[in-house]
């Protein structure tokens, strides 16, 4: 049920060199830079976003993700969401307007797999990147690298995954799109939205709370995503696996680390969701193809490499 | 001053080299000997931890929850991080066979 929560909004990561990050960030990945602050952290964007940022890069002697935000629809919407959340049993903090610079007051609160996540209602409107709001061209030509779409998804680990389900199903009015069972009927992994995508969010159960798999960018095409695995061979990055396909999703794909160890995605295509879908579901028992469609085994790094 | 350096896995016996530009687990992956599990190569997951048991060498940024200043001291490191300036000699022991020695003692 719909409960005004719109999309991701942003997601702000700890990286060890905050240089070496932004070439990474930027210059590899195409995302565009927009602002600083005097906390040190680097405000980026991708082109088609109208906000005026979605990734958040701090300085940090450990990597990982501080928290991800989702955009709600209106300040009212945000002010209930605040007392449900509360009435559900979470703690809310307050962050005022300008901690991050152009984004309005933030509602942080922690999940029970471990990590922090905001509601947001307002961002400063910069439009997209290099093309009018009137008339646009299709594409701006001075991107860079990958040339990112947008920011599109985080994969979390951690667990009680059950408790998370309830608070982002119930509270905040997510939907189940895919999930992996075990052999009990366990879920081992969900799969949210809150869109036509088929996931805004994603969980994968892990003993050790609050680590984070990966942020995911999207791409246009295929095409994209093996010139996408070109640019990572020619600046010897860090690559995990890909480019194939997940069966998850069925979006193709490849993983690849920055300078810190965040894992990255950058996929294109993929199903879609409605609100009458029922939920996809995977066995545990084939989780290997459930990840990697083509090669139907899981690399050791997908489930103990994480920041 | 010779810029390659000799590096010797002491748990399996294996021996590859590596210049002072190169990280121990680049030079391990590039020589295509596996004594070391390679995650993220950025310092930030700490699955290829070793523990340097001879020889000098300058880290790069690591996640200080991995490698803190005294793991850091006693030459615990993550390879992927680790710039030889001589030649080393270390050791690469799972975690939970780690865990289970440091119990012992």
């Amino acid at each position: 049920m719909k409960k005004g929560v719109m999309r991701p909004g942003h997601v702000q990561l700890r990286v060890l060199d905050i240089d070496a990050a932004v070439r990474h960030y930027a210059d590899l990945m195409g995302l565009i830079e927009m602002d600083r602050d005097d906390q040190g952290r680097v405000y980026l964007k991708a082109w088609t976003e109208v906000d005026k940022f979605s990734v958040v890069l701090r300085p940090d002697d450990e990597p990982g993700m501080d928290f991800m935000g989702f955009k709600v629809v209106d300040d009212a919407t945000l002010t209930q969401l605040g007392k449900d959340l509360q009435a559900w049993g979470c703690a809310v903090e307050d962050i005022p307007a300008e901690e991050l610079k152009g984004c309005g007051r933030r509602l942080r609160f922690q999940a029970p797999s471990g990590h922090f996540f905001e509601l947001y209602a307002d961002k400063e409107y910069t439009g997209k990147w290099g093309v009018s709001n009137v008339n646009p061209e299709a594409w701006p030509r001075d991107l860079g690298g990958m040339r990112a779409v947008r920011f599109d998804h985080c994969l979390l680990y951690g667990d009680e995954l059950a408790a998370t389900y309830d608070l982002f199903v119930n509270v905040l009015g997510f939907h189940l799109a895919e999930q992996v069972l075990d052999d009990n009927g366990d879920r081992i992994a969900q799969f949210l939205t809150v869109s036509m995508k088929e996931h805004d969010i994603a969980f994968i159960m892990h003993p050790e709370k609050g680590k984070f798999h990966h942020a995911s960018f999207y791409l246009d095409s295929w095409e994209q995503v093996l010139r996408a695995a070109d640019l990572i061979s020619m600046t010897d990055t860090s690559i995990d696996i890909g480019p194939t396909r997940h069966g998850l999703t069925h979006g193709q794909t490849i993983y690849f680390f920055d300078p810190s160890g965040n894992r990255n995605e950058v996929f294109c295509g993929g199903d879609y969701y409605y609100p009458d879908h029922k939920p996809v579901t995977w066995m545990a028992k084939d989780l290997g193809k459930a990840i990697f469609y083509h090669d139907r085994q899981l690399n050791e790094r997908f489930l103990s490499v994480l920041t | 001053m010779t810029d390659t350096f000799e590096m010797i896995e002491l748990v399996k016996g294996l021996h590859f080299s590596c210049s002072r530009e190169q990280s121990l687990l680049k030079a391990m992956e590039l020589a295509g000997k596996r004594c070391i599990p390679v995650g993220c190569r950025g310092g930030g997951c700490g699955l290829c931890k070793v523990q340097v048991v001879s020889g000098e060498f300058s880290c790069g940024p690591m996640s200080k929850k991995h490698v803190d200043e005294q793991s850091r001291r006693c030459g615990q490191v993550l390879a992927c991080r680790v710039y030889p300036l001589t030649d080393l000699t270390f050791e690469y022991r799972p975690a939970a066979e780690l865990a289970s020695t440091q119990q012992q003692v």
